[in-house]
Protein backbone atom coordinates (compact mmCIF):
# COMPACT_ATOMS: atom_id res chain seq x y z
CA UNK A 1 0.00 0.00 0.00
CA UNK A 2 1.52 3.32 -0.89
CA UNK A 3 -1.29 5.82 1.18
CA UNK A 4 -3.51 3.95 3.96
CA UNK A 5 -5.71 6.17 5.83
CA UNK A 6 -7.47 4.24 9.34
CA UNK A 7 -10.36 5.69 11.10
CA UNK A 8 -9.51 9.11 10.49
CA UNK A 9 -12.15 11.40 12.25
CA UNK A 10 -11.38 15.74 11.46
CA UNK A 11 -14.11 17.78 13.15
CA UNK A 12 -14.22 21.55 12.46
CA UNK A 13 -16.13 23.29 15.36
CA UNK A 14 -19.39 21.53 15.61
CA UNK A 15 -18.60 20.37 11.65
CA UNK A 16 -17.47 16.81 10.97
CA UNK A 17 -15.32 16.67 7.96
CA UNK A 18 -14.34 12.89 8.47
CA UNK A 19 -16.44 10.19 10.00
CA UNK A 20 -13.71 7.52 10.60
CA UNK A 21 -13.11 7.13 7.52
CA UNK A 22 -10.58 4.26 6.29
CA UNK A 23 -9.15 3.95 2.40
CA UNK A 24 -6.05 1.91 1.02
CA UNK A 25 -4.42 3.20 -2.12
CA UNK A 26 -2.46 1.13 -4.08
CA UNK A 27 1.41 2.05 -5.04
CA UNK A 28 1.66 2.93 -8.87
CA UNK A 29 -2.13 4.00 -8.98
CA UNK A 30 -4.93 6.31 -9.60
CA UNK A 31 -7.40 7.27 -7.56
CA UNK A 32 -10.50 9.17 -7.21
CA UNK A 33 -11.48 11.09 -4.31
CA UNK A 34 -15.35 12.01 -5.71
CA UNK A 35 -18.41 13.21 -3.71
CA UNK A 36 -20.35 16.64 -3.54
CA UNK A 37 -18.62 19.78 -2.11
CA UNK A 38 -18.81 19.70 1.83
CA UNK A 39 -18.12 16.09 1.51
CA UNK A 40 -14.97 15.94 3.43
CA UNK A 41 -12.80 14.73 0.13
CA UNK A 42 -10.62 17.66 0.16
CA UNK A 43 -10.20 17.10 3.75
CA UNK A 44 -9.20 13.89 3.51
CA UNK A 45 -6.58 14.91 1.28
CA UNK A 46 -5.25 17.72 3.14
CA UNK A 47 -5.16 15.31 6.41
CA UNK A 48 -2.45 12.77 4.12
CA UNK A 49 -0.39 15.48 2.87
CA UNK A 50 0.29 16.68 6.78
CA UNK A 51 -1.89 20.45 6.71
CA UNK A 52 -4.13 18.97 8.09
CA UNK A 53 -4.17 17.30 11.99
CA UNK A 54 -6.88 14.88 12.02
CA UNK A 55 -8.64 14.40 15.35
CA UNK A 56 -8.14 10.66 15.91
CA UNK A 57 -6.75 7.90 13.56
CA UNK A 58 -3.99 7.34 11.59
CA UNK A 59 -1.76 7.75 8.32
CA UNK A 60 0.30 5.48 6.50
CA UNK A 61 2.11 6.57 3.75
CA UNK A 62 4.98 3.67 2.13
CA UNK A 63 4.06 1.49 4.96
CA UNK A 64 5.27 4.16 7.26
CA UNK A 65 3.22 6.28 10.48
CA UNK A 66 3.07 9.55 9.47
CA UNK A 67 -0.27 10.82 10.95
CA UNK A 68 2.03 12.86 13.45
CA UNK A 69 4.88 13.97 10.83
CA UNK A 70 5.01 17.44 9.56
CA UNK A 71 4.00 18.27 5.50
CA UNK A 72 7.81 18.79 4.55
CA UNK A 73 8.95 15.41 5.84
CA UNK A 74 6.13 13.01 4.33
CA UNK A 75 7.44 13.31 0.74
CA UNK A 76 4.30 14.26 -1.34
CA UNK A 77 3.62 16.56 -3.68
CA UNK A 78 0.81 18.26 -3.62
CA UNK A 79 -1.26 20.53 -6.54
CA UNK A 80 -3.71 23.03 -4.82
CA UNK A 81 -7.45 24.05 -6.27
CA UNK A 82 -5.77 27.38 -7.15
CA UNK A 83 -2.33 26.39 -8.32
CA UNK A 84 -0.74 28.62 -4.71
CA UNK A 85 1.91 29.83 -7.45
CA UNK A 86 4.64 31.54 -5.52
CA UNK A 87 3.79 34.84 -7.62
CA UNK A 88 7.39 36.72 -6.88
CA UNK A 89 9.21 33.61 -8.38
CA UNK A 90 9.61 33.31 -12.17
CA UNK A 91 7.88 29.77 -13.34
CA UNK A 92 11.90 28.31 -13.23
CA UNK A 93 12.42 29.49 -9.84
CA UNK A 94 8.71 27.63 -8.59
CA UNK A 95 9.83 24.68 -10.12
CA UNK A 96 13.04 24.43 -8.74
CA UNK A 97 12.00 25.58 -5.24
CA UNK A 98 12.05 21.93 -4.00
CA UNK A 99 15.45 21.45 -4.98
CA UNK A 100 16.82 24.42 -3.93
CA UNK A 101 15.73 24.34 -0.11
CA UNK A 102 17.33 20.92 -0.69
CA UNK A 103 20.54 22.74 -1.74
CA UNK A 104 21.30 20.82 -4.71
CA UNK A 105 24.24 21.81 -6.97
CA UNK A 106 22.87 24.01 -9.36
CA UNK A 107 23.58 22.11 -12.42
CA UNK A 108 21.57 19.32 -11.30
CA UNK A 109 18.86 21.70 -10.52
CA UNK A 110 19.10 23.48 -13.95
CA UNK A 111 18.75 19.65 -16.19
CA UNK A 112 15.90 18.96 -13.87
CA UNK A 113 13.88 21.57 -14.19
CA UNK A 114 14.51 21.76 -17.68
CA UNK A 115 13.22 17.99 -18.10
CA UNK A 116 9.92 18.91 -16.10
CA UNK A 117 9.61 22.23 -17.96
CA UNK A 118 9.69 19.71 -21.08
CA UNK A 119 7.00 17.43 -19.42
CA UNK A 120 4.51 19.61 -18.79
CA UNK A 121 4.98 21.63 -22.01
CA UNK A 122 5.79 25.22 -21.12
CA UNK A 123 8.94 25.08 -23.17
CA UNK A 124 10.19 28.48 -23.33
CA UNK A 125 8.12 29.90 -20.76
CA UNK A 126 10.78 29.42 -17.85
CA UNK A 127 11.71 33.47 -16.99
CA UNK A 128 7.77 34.37 -17.13
CA UNK A 129 6.12 34.98 -13.60
CA UNK A 130 3.24 33.32 -13.14
CA UNK A 131 0.50 36.03 -13.49
CA UNK A 132 2.08 36.02 -17.16
CA UNK A 133 0.43 32.28 -17.89
CA UNK A 134 -2.66 30.95 -18.75
CA UNK A 135 -5.33 29.02 -16.34
CA UNK A 136 -3.38 25.81 -17.79
CA UNK A 137 0.14 26.48 -17.82
CA UNK A 138 -0.57 27.59 -14.02
CA UNK A 139 -1.63 24.32 -13.37
CA UNK A 140 1.07 22.61 -15.00
CA UNK A 141 3.31 24.72 -13.45
CA UNK A 142 2.26 23.54 -10.19
CA UNK A 143 2.42 19.61 -11.14
CA UNK A 144 6.05 20.57 -12.39
CA UNK A 145 6.36 22.31 -9.03
CA UNK A 146 5.21 19.40 -6.96
CA UNK A 147 6.95 16.29 -8.93
CA UNK A 148 10.57 18.26 -8.77
CA UNK A 149 11.34 16.93 -5.37
CA UNK A 150 10.40 13.41 -6.80
CA UNK A 151 7.67 12.62 -3.84
CA UNK A 152 6.17 9.17 -3.59
CA UNK A 153 2.98 10.51 -3.55
CA UNK A 154 0.75 13.34 -5.92
CA UNK A 155 -1.91 14.70 -4.33
CA UNK A 156 -4.27 17.14 -6.71
CA UNK A 157 -6.97 18.79 -5.33
CA UNK A 158 -10.30 19.29 -7.53
CA UNK A 159 -7.08 20.09 -10.25
CA UNK A 160 -9.22 21.38 -13.48
CA UNK A 161 -12.03 23.06 -11.16
CA UNK A 162 -10.86 26.49 -11.75
CA UNK A 163 -10.50 25.51 -16.34
CA UNK A 164 -12.64 26.30 -19.24
CA UNK A 165 -13.91 22.93 -20.35
CA UNK A 166 -12.04 22.93 -23.45
CA UNK A 167 -8.83 23.30 -21.47
CA UNK A 168 -9.84 20.84 -19.07
CA UNK A 169 -10.68 17.92 -21.28
CA UNK A 170 -7.21 18.26 -22.67
CA UNK A 171 -5.43 18.53 -19.01
CA UNK A 172 -7.40 15.10 -18.46
CA UNK A 173 -5.71 13.35 -21.29
CA UNK A 174 -2.77 14.98 -20.99
CA UNK A 175 -2.05 13.75 -16.70
CA UNK A 176 -3.71 10.50 -17.96
CA UNK A 177 -0.48 10.48 -20.15
CA UNK A 178 1.87 11.87 -17.78
CA UNK A 179 0.75 9.14 -14.82
CA UNK A 180 1.44 6.12 -17.81
CA UNK A 181 4.61 7.92 -18.02
CA UNK A 182 5.54 8.30 -14.36
CA UNK A 183 3.69 6.02 -12.34
CA UNK A 184 3.65 8.34 -9.46
CA UNK A 185 0.98 7.40 -6.89
CA UNK A 186 -1.89 9.89 -7.63
CA UNK A 187 -4.50 11.11 -5.30
CA UNK A 188 -7.24 13.40 -7.41
CA UNK A 189 -10.28 15.06 -5.68
CA UNK A 190 -12.96 16.00 -8.28
CA UNK A 191 -16.89 16.46 -7.79
CA UNK A 192 -17.28 15.51 -11.65
CA UNK A 193 -18.48 11.81 -11.84
CA UNK A 194 -17.01 12.02 -15.61
CA UNK A 195 -13.71 12.99 -14.46
CA UNK A 196 -13.64 10.28 -11.89
CA UNK A 197 -14.49 7.23 -14.28
CA UNK A 198 -12.30 8.77 -17.33
CA UNK A 199 -9.50 8.57 -15.13
CA UNK A 200 -8.96 6.59 -12.11
CA UNK A 201 -7.93 3.21 -11.51
CA UNK A 202 -10.35 2.74 -8.19
CA UNK A 203 -12.93 5.49 -6.77
CA UNK A 204 -13.58 6.34 -3.24
CA UNK A 205 -16.87 8.34 -3.08
CA UNK A 206 -17.15 9.93 -0.26
CA UNK A 207 -20.25 11.85 1.21
CA UNK A 208 -20.97 13.66 4.64
CA UNK A 209 -17.25 12.67 5.73
CA UNK A 210 -17.79 8.99 5.39
CA UNK A 211 -17.05 6.53 2.38
CA UNK A 212 -19.38 5.25 0.48
CA UNK A 213 -18.09 2.85 -1.60
CA UNK A 214 -14.95 1.69 -3.40
CA UNK A 215 -14.21 0.48 -6.16
CA UNK A 216 -13.37 0.51 -10.34
CA UNK A 217 -15.08 2.87 -12.28
CA UNK A 218 -17.05 -0.40 -14.49
CA UNK A 219 -17.83 -1.53 -10.93
CA UNK A 220 -19.25 1.74 -9.51
CA UNK A 221 -21.48 2.33 -12.62
CA UNK A 222 -22.81 -0.90 -12.72
CA UNK A 223 -23.03 -2.16 -8.92
CA UNK A 224 -23.42 1.11 -6.93
CA UNK A 225 -23.23 -0.03 -3.07
CA UNK A 226 -26.41 2.12 -2.24
CA UNK A 227 -28.59 5.02 -3.60
CA UNK A 228 -26.28 7.39 -2.78
CA UNK A 229 -23.58 6.24 -5.39
CA UNK A 230 -26.47 5.23 -7.69
CA UNK A 231 -27.36 8.96 -8.10
CA UNK A 232 -24.23 10.44 -7.80
CA UNK A 233 -22.48 8.71 -10.33
CA UNK A 234 -24.44 8.93 -13.27
CA UNK A 235 -27.95 10.42 -13.94
CA UNK A 236 -30.41 8.27 -12.71
CA UNK A 237 -34.80 8.19 -12.21
CA UNK A 238 -36.16 7.43 -9.10
CA UNK A 239 -39.51 5.59 -8.98
CA UNK A 240 -40.44 4.52 -5.79
CA UNK A 241 -37.76 2.77 -4.13
CA UNK A 242 -36.34 1.16 -7.78
CA UNK A 243 -33.81 3.41 -9.41
CA UNK A 244 -32.89 3.00 -13.41
CA UNK A 245 -30.48 4.51 -15.58
CA UNK A 246 -31.88 6.60 -18.22
CA UNK A 247 -30.40 4.56 -21.17
CA UNK A 248 -32.11 1.46 -19.18
CA UNK A 249 -35.34 2.84 -19.83
CA UNK A 250 -37.12 1.04 -23.50
CA UNK A 251 -39.59 3.32 -25.53
CA UNK A 252 -41.90 1.21 -27.96
CA UNK A 253 -44.22 2.53 -30.43
CA UNK A 254 -46.69 0.02 -29.48
CA UNK A 255 -47.55 -1.95 -25.95
CA UNK A 256 -46.38 -5.36 -25.70
CA UNK A 257 -47.80 -6.48 -22.41
CA UNK A 258 -44.82 -5.60 -19.51
CA UNK A 259 -45.11 -1.93 -20.71
CA UNK A 260 -47.14 1.14 -19.46
CA UNK A 261 -48.28 3.79 -21.27
CA UNK A 262 -46.28 7.40 -21.05
CA UNK A 263 -47.01 10.83 -22.99
CA UNK A 264 -43.95 12.85 -24.09
CA UNK A 265 -43.32 16.26 -22.54
CA UNK A 266 -39.94 17.68 -23.97
CA UNK A 267 -37.29 16.40 -26.23
CA UNK A 268 -33.94 17.43 -25.96
CA UNK A 269 -31.56 16.62 -29.46
CA UNK A 270 -27.74 16.79 -27.82
CA UNK A 271 -25.93 16.06 -31.05
CA UNK A 272 -25.45 11.96 -30.58
CA UNK A 273 -27.60 11.80 -28.01
CA UNK A 274 -31.07 12.93 -27.65
CA UNK A 275 -32.93 13.08 -23.84
CA UNK A 276 -36.83 12.71 -23.57
CA UNK A 277 -38.74 13.52 -20.70
CA UNK A 278 -41.45 11.83 -20.66
CA UNK A 279 -44.58 11.00 -17.83
CA UNK A 280 -46.05 7.78 -17.25
CA UNK A 281 -49.59 7.09 -16.53
CA UNK A 282 -48.91 7.02 -12.81
CA UNK A 283 -47.22 10.14 -12.95
CA UNK A 284 -43.98 9.28 -12.70
CA UNK A 285 -41.42 11.49 -14.94
CA UNK A 286 -39.01 9.64 -16.58
CA UNK A 287 -35.74 10.85 -18.09
CA UNK A 288 -34.93 8.50 -21.32
CA UNK A 289 -31.95 8.63 -22.75
CA UNK A 290 -31.96 7.35 -26.60
CA UNK A 291 -29.45 7.72 -29.73
CA UNK A 292 -30.13 9.78 -32.31
CA UNK A 293 -30.93 6.40 -34.42
CA UNK A 294 -33.01 5.61 -31.89
CA UNK A 295 -34.93 8.62 -31.89
CA UNK A 296 -35.34 8.80 -35.45
CA UNK A 297 -36.78 5.51 -36.05
CA UNK A 298 -39.29 5.76 -33.28
CA UNK A 299 -40.21 9.58 -35.31
CA UNK A 300 -41.19 10.78 -31.41
CA UNK A 301 -42.95 14.33 -31.15
CA UNK A 302 -43.84 16.78 -28.24
CA UNK A 303 -47.40 15.09 -26.62
CA UNK A 304 -47.08 11.31 -28.37
CA UNK A 305 -48.63 8.36 -27.06
CA UNK A 306 -45.47 6.38 -26.05
CA UNK A 307 -45.46 2.81 -24.06
CA UNK A 308 -42.51 2.05 -21.90
CA UNK A 309 -40.06 -0.87 -19.99
CA UNK A 310 -37.47 -0.52 -17.77
CA UNK A 311 -34.41 -2.63 -17.48
CA UNK A 312 -31.89 -3.45 -14.70
CA UNK A 313 -33.76 -1.86 -11.87
CA UNK A 314 -32.04 -1.63 -8.85
CA UNK A 315 -33.58 -1.28 -5.22
CA UNK A 316 -31.07 -0.69 -2.11
CA UNK A 317 -32.30 -2.00 1.23
CA UNK A 318 -31.88 1.66 2.64
CA UNK A 319 -32.14 4.56 0.73
CA UNK A 320 -30.17 6.91 1.95
CA UNK A 321 -29.98 9.41 -0.72
CA UNK B 1 -23.88 76.06 -21.18
CA UNK B 2 -23.07 73.06 -22.45
CA UNK B 3 -23.25 69.35 -19.90
CA UNK B 4 -19.91 69.14 -20.52
CA UNK B 5 -19.15 72.61 -19.78
CA UNK B 6 -20.64 72.83 -16.66
CA UNK B 7 -18.45 69.22 -15.31
CA UNK B 8 -15.62 70.66 -16.05
CA UNK B 9 -16.48 73.76 -14.02
CA UNK B 10 -17.50 71.67 -11.05
CA UNK B 11 -14.34 69.82 -11.31
CA UNK B 12 -12.56 73.28 -11.80
CA UNK B 13 -14.17 73.70 -8.25
CA UNK B 14 -13.57 70.89 -6.29
CA UNK B 15 -9.53 71.01 -7.82
CA UNK B 16 -9.58 74.62 -6.57
CA UNK B 17 -10.97 73.72 -3.10
CA UNK B 18 -8.88 70.97 -2.75
CA UNK B 19 -5.55 72.17 -3.90
CA UNK B 20 -7.06 76.20 -1.77
CA UNK B 21 -7.17 73.97 1.61
CA UNK B 22 -3.84 72.29 0.83
CA UNK B 23 -2.30 75.49 0.43
CA UNK B 24 -3.66 77.13 3.40
CA UNK B 25 -3.58 74.18 5.92
CA UNK B 26 -0.14 73.10 4.80
CA UNK B 27 1.81 75.06 1.98
CA UNK B 28 1.51 78.00 3.67
CA UNK B 29 3.17 77.08 7.09
CA UNK B 30 5.67 75.25 5.30
CA UNK B 31 7.21 77.62 3.21
CA UNK B 32 6.63 80.48 5.81
CA UNK B 33 8.92 78.09 7.74
CA UNK B 34 11.52 77.94 5.01
CA UNK B 35 11.15 81.07 4.44
CA UNK B 36 11.95 82.33 7.85
CA UNK B 37 14.51 80.07 8.67
CA UNK B 38 16.65 81.54 5.16
CA UNK B 39 15.76 85.26 5.63
CA UNK B 40 18.88 86.20 6.50
CA UNK B 41 20.91 84.01 4.12
CA UNK B 42 22.33 80.48 4.41
CA UNK B 43 24.91 81.41 7.33
CA UNK B 44 22.57 82.45 9.95
CA UNK B 45 20.95 79.02 9.31
CA UNK B 46 23.76 77.26 8.97
CA UNK B 47 25.36 78.59 11.99
CA UNK B 48 21.91 77.82 14.10
CA UNK B 49 22.37 74.03 13.44
CA UNK B 50 25.69 73.79 13.78
CA UNK B 51 25.68 74.46 17.71
CA UNK B 52 26.81 71.79 19.83
CA UNK B 53 23.27 71.98 21.32
CA UNK B 54 21.34 71.84 18.22
CA UNK B 55 23.76 69.10 16.72
CA UNK B 56 23.32 66.95 19.80
CA UNK B 57 19.58 67.37 19.45
CA UNK B 58 19.92 65.89 16.11
CA UNK B 59 21.70 63.29 16.93
CA UNK B 60 20.17 62.22 19.85
CA UNK B 61 17.03 61.81 17.41
CA UNK B 62 18.24 59.83 14.74
CA UNK B 63 19.49 57.66 17.76
CA UNK B 64 16.05 56.90 19.28
CA UNK B 65 14.60 56.28 16.15
CA UNK B 66 17.56 54.24 15.29
CA UNK B 67 16.74 51.92 18.04
CA UNK B 68 13.16 52.19 17.60
CA UNK B 69 11.85 51.56 14.53
CA UNK B 70 13.91 48.18 14.28
CA UNK B 71 12.35 47.17 17.66
CA UNK B 72 9.27 48.20 16.11
CA UNK B 73 9.14 46.08 13.13
CA UNK B 74 10.21 42.84 14.41
CA UNK B 75 7.38 43.26 16.94
CA UNK B 76 5.52 44.58 13.86
CA UNK B 77 5.97 41.53 11.81
CA UNK B 78 5.47 38.67 14.90
CA UNK B 79 2.42 40.77 15.77
CA UNK B 80 0.73 40.46 12.68
CA UNK B 81 1.44 36.87 12.27
CA UNK B 82 0.30 36.01 15.21
CA UNK B 83 -2.94 38.48 14.72
CA UNK B 84 -3.28 36.50 11.06
CA UNK B 85 -1.30 33.18 11.24
CA UNK B 86 -2.43 31.75 14.38
CA UNK B 87 -5.47 31.52 16.29
CA UNK B 88 -4.67 31.96 19.64
CA UNK B 89 -7.50 32.62 22.20
CA UNK B 90 -7.24 36.30 23.31
CA UNK B 91 -5.60 37.69 20.16
CA UNK B 92 -8.88 40.16 18.96
CA UNK B 93 -7.90 42.04 22.25
CA UNK B 94 -4.47 41.85 21.31
CA UNK B 95 -5.59 43.01 17.99
CA UNK B 96 -7.31 46.11 19.61
CA UNK B 97 -4.64 46.68 21.88
CA UNK B 98 -2.32 47.76 18.74
CA UNK B 99 -3.99 50.55 17.82
CA UNK B 100 -3.80 52.41 21.40
CA UNK B 101 -1.48 53.95 20.57
CA UNK B 102 -3.03 56.34 17.76
CA UNK B 103 -5.73 56.85 19.64
CA UNK B 104 -4.46 57.23 23.31
CA UNK B 105 -2.85 60.85 23.76
CA UNK B 106 1.02 60.97 23.93
CA UNK B 107 0.89 63.18 26.79
CA UNK B 108 -1.11 60.65 28.57
CA UNK B 109 1.81 57.83 27.59
CA UNK B 110 4.44 59.85 28.34
CA UNK B 111 2.66 60.62 32.41
CA UNK B 112 2.34 56.71 32.32
CA UNK B 113 5.93 55.75 31.87
CA UNK B 114 6.64 58.39 34.43
CA UNK B 115 4.34 56.26 37.07
CA UNK B 116 5.77 53.37 36.02
CA UNK B 117 10.17 54.07 36.22
CA UNK B 118 9.49 57.42 38.30
CA UNK B 119 11.62 57.11 41.44
CA UNK B 120 7.98 55.60 43.18
CA UNK B 121 6.66 54.17 40.47
CA UNK B 122 6.57 50.34 39.98
CA UNK B 123 9.57 49.38 38.29
CA UNK B 124 11.23 52.93 38.72
CA UNK B 125 12.24 51.77 42.31
CA UNK B 126 13.55 48.06 41.72
CA UNK B 127 15.52 50.09 39.14
CA UNK B 128 17.22 53.10 41.01
CA UNK B 129 18.23 50.54 43.64
CA UNK B 130 19.83 48.67 41.17
CA UNK B 131 21.46 51.50 39.32
CA UNK B 132 19.54 51.69 36.45
CA UNK B 133 18.28 55.51 35.38
CA UNK B 134 15.57 55.18 32.91
CA UNK B 135 13.63 58.36 33.49
CA UNK B 136 15.20 61.30 32.39
CA UNK B 137 17.68 59.30 30.13
CA UNK B 138 17.98 57.40 26.57
CA UNK B 139 15.85 54.51 27.92
CA UNK B 140 12.50 56.34 28.39
CA UNK B 141 13.08 58.44 25.49
CA UNK B 142 13.81 55.02 23.60
CA UNK B 143 10.39 53.71 25.39
CA UNK B 144 7.86 56.65 24.88
CA UNK B 145 9.18 56.18 21.04
CA UNK B 146 8.40 52.89 21.34
CA UNK B 147 5.29 53.08 22.47
CA UNK B 148 4.01 55.92 20.15
CA UNK B 149 5.27 54.34 16.77
CA UNK B 150 4.08 50.58 17.92
CA UNK B 151 1.13 50.33 15.00
CA UNK B 152 2.52 51.41 11.80
CA UNK B 153 3.56 47.93 10.81
CA UNK B 154 1.52 46.00 12.20
CA UNK B 155 -1.20 47.99 10.71
CA UNK B 156 0.57 47.82 7.31
CA UNK B 157 1.33 43.88 7.26
CA UNK B 158 -1.83 42.84 8.74
CA UNK B 159 -3.92 43.42 5.43
CA UNK B 160 -1.24 42.23 3.19
CA UNK B 161 -0.74 38.91 5.18
CA UNK B 162 -4.59 38.36 5.00
CA UNK B 163 -4.94 39.04 1.21
CA UNK B 164 -1.68 36.67 0.57
CA UNK B 165 -3.53 33.80 2.08
CA UNK B 166 -1.44 30.40 3.38
CA UNK B 167 -1.74 28.89 0.13
CA UNK B 168 2.38 29.91 -0.97
CA UNK B 169 3.08 28.92 1.94
CA UNK B 170 1.04 25.72 2.49
CA UNK B 171 2.64 24.49 -0.57
CA UNK B 172 6.32 25.63 0.59
CA UNK B 173 5.92 23.13 3.68
CA UNK B 174 4.43 20.57 1.19
CA UNK B 175 8.11 21.03 -0.77
CA UNK B 176 9.65 20.12 1.89
CA UNK B 177 10.71 23.92 3.39
CA UNK B 178 10.80 23.99 7.18
CA UNK B 179 8.48 26.70 8.68
CA UNK B 180 11.78 29.09 8.73
CA UNK B 181 12.96 28.29 5.14
CA UNK B 182 8.77 28.92 3.96
CA UNK B 183 9.00 32.40 6.24
CA UNK B 184 12.28 33.79 4.45
CA UNK B 185 11.13 32.84 1.08
CA UNK B 186 7.48 32.81 0.39
CA UNK B 187 6.01 34.76 3.21
CA UNK B 188 8.96 38.01 3.62
CA UNK B 189 9.46 38.90 0.11
CA UNK B 190 5.38 38.73 0.17
CA UNK B 191 5.36 41.28 2.91
CA UNK B 192 8.55 43.03 2.15
CA UNK B 193 6.44 46.19 0.66
CA UNK B 194 4.18 46.23 3.17
CA UNK B 195 7.12 46.31 6.13
CA UNK B 196 8.57 48.81 3.85
CA UNK B 197 5.90 51.41 3.90
CA UNK B 198 5.22 50.36 8.14
CA UNK B 199 9.35 51.41 8.11
CA UNK B 200 8.80 54.46 6.84
CA UNK B 201 6.06 55.63 9.05
CA UNK B 202 7.53 54.00 11.89
CA UNK B 203 10.73 56.69 11.04
CA UNK B 204 8.61 59.44 10.90
CA UNK B 205 6.64 58.69 13.63
CA UNK B 206 9.48 58.82 15.77
CA UNK B 207 11.44 61.99 14.61
CA UNK B 208 8.08 64.15 14.82
CA UNK B 209 7.66 62.78 18.78
CA UNK B 210 7.55 65.23 20.87
CA UNK B 211 4.21 65.08 23.53
CA UNK B 212 5.47 61.70 25.32
CA UNK B 213 9.28 62.18 25.18
CA UNK B 214 9.23 65.96 26.60
CA UNK B 215 7.75 64.53 29.71
CA UNK B 216 9.98 61.68 30.54
CA UNK B 217 13.29 63.02 28.92
CA UNK B 218 13.22 66.17 31.29
CA UNK B 219 14.85 68.17 28.25
CA UNK B 220 17.96 69.07 28.87
CA UNK B 221 19.75 71.04 26.86
CA UNK B 222 22.69 68.72 25.04
CA UNK B 223 21.85 66.12 27.53
CA UNK B 224 18.38 64.64 26.84
CA UNK B 225 16.73 66.86 24.44
CA UNK B 226 15.57 65.80 21.02
CA UNK B 227 15.27 67.93 17.84
CA UNK B 228 11.21 68.58 18.47
CA UNK B 229 12.32 70.14 22.33
CA UNK B 230 15.03 72.04 20.80
CA UNK B 231 12.41 73.57 18.27
CA UNK B 232 10.25 74.40 21.22
CA UNK B 233 13.29 75.74 23.65
CA UNK B 234 14.77 78.28 20.81
CA UNK B 235 11.32 79.10 20.56
CA UNK B 236 10.49 80.18 24.20
CA UNK B 237 14.12 81.34 24.47
CA UNK B 238 13.24 83.92 21.35
CA UNK B 239 16.08 82.06 19.20
CA UNK B 240 14.01 82.54 16.24
CA UNK B 241 16.39 81.97 13.92
CA UNK B 242 17.49 78.55 15.83
CA UNK B 243 13.28 77.71 15.98
CA UNK B 244 13.43 77.63 12.48
CA UNK B 245 16.15 76.21 11.50
CA UNK B 246 15.89 73.36 13.46
CA UNK B 247 11.98 73.03 11.90
CA UNK B 248 13.27 73.20 8.51
CA UNK B 249 15.74 70.36 9.84
CA UNK B 250 12.92 68.19 10.84
CA UNK B 251 10.68 68.64 7.61
CA UNK B 252 13.55 68.38 5.08
CA UNK B 253 13.67 64.55 7.47
CA UNK B 254 10.10 63.78 6.99
CA UNK B 255 10.02 64.96 3.30
CA UNK B 256 13.06 62.87 3.20
CA UNK B 257 10.52 59.72 4.03
CA UNK B 258 7.98 60.87 2.09
CA UNK B 259 10.21 60.68 -0.79
CA UNK B 260 11.70 57.27 -0.16
CA UNK B 261 7.77 56.08 0.63
CA UNK B 262 7.00 57.35 -3.00
CA UNK B 263 10.17 55.43 -5.01
CA UNK B 264 8.81 52.32 -2.74
CA UNK B 265 5.22 52.69 -3.93
CA UNK B 266 6.66 53.22 -7.65
CA UNK B 267 9.40 49.99 -7.44
CA UNK B 268 5.82 48.12 -5.65
CA UNK B 269 3.71 49.05 -8.59
CA UNK B 270 6.52 47.29 -10.83
CA UNK B 271 6.86 44.26 -9.01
Amino acid sequence: MAIAARNVTKRFGDFVALDDVSIEVKSGSLTALLGPSGGGKSTLLRVIAGLERPDSGQVFISGKEATALAPQKRGVGFVFQHYAPFTHMTVFDNIAFGLTIRRRPKAEIEKRVEELIELVQLPGLGKRYPSQLSGGQRQRMALARALAAEPEVLLLDEPFGALDARVRKELREWLLRLHERTHVTTIFVTHDQEEALELADEVVVMNAGRVEQVAPPRTLYDEPANAFVMSFVGPVNRLGDTWVRPHDIEIRAEPNGSTSEAQVLRIIRLGFETRVELVREDGEHLHVQLTRDEAEQLELARGDIVYVRTRRERTFSTASA
Amino acid sequence: MTARTRTSNRLLLVRFCALGYLAVILIAPVTLIFWRAFEHGVHPFWAAISNPIATHALRLTVEVTLIAVPLNTAFGILCALAIVRHRIPGMGLINAFVDLPLALSPVVVGLALYLLYGRDGWFGHWLTTHGVRVLFALPAMVLATIFVSLPFVVREVVPVLREIGTDQEEAASTLGASSLTTFRRITLPAIRWAIAYGVVLTAARSLGEFGAVSIVSGGIAGRTQTLTQYVQASYENFDQTGAYAASVLLALLAITTLLAMTVMRHGDRRA
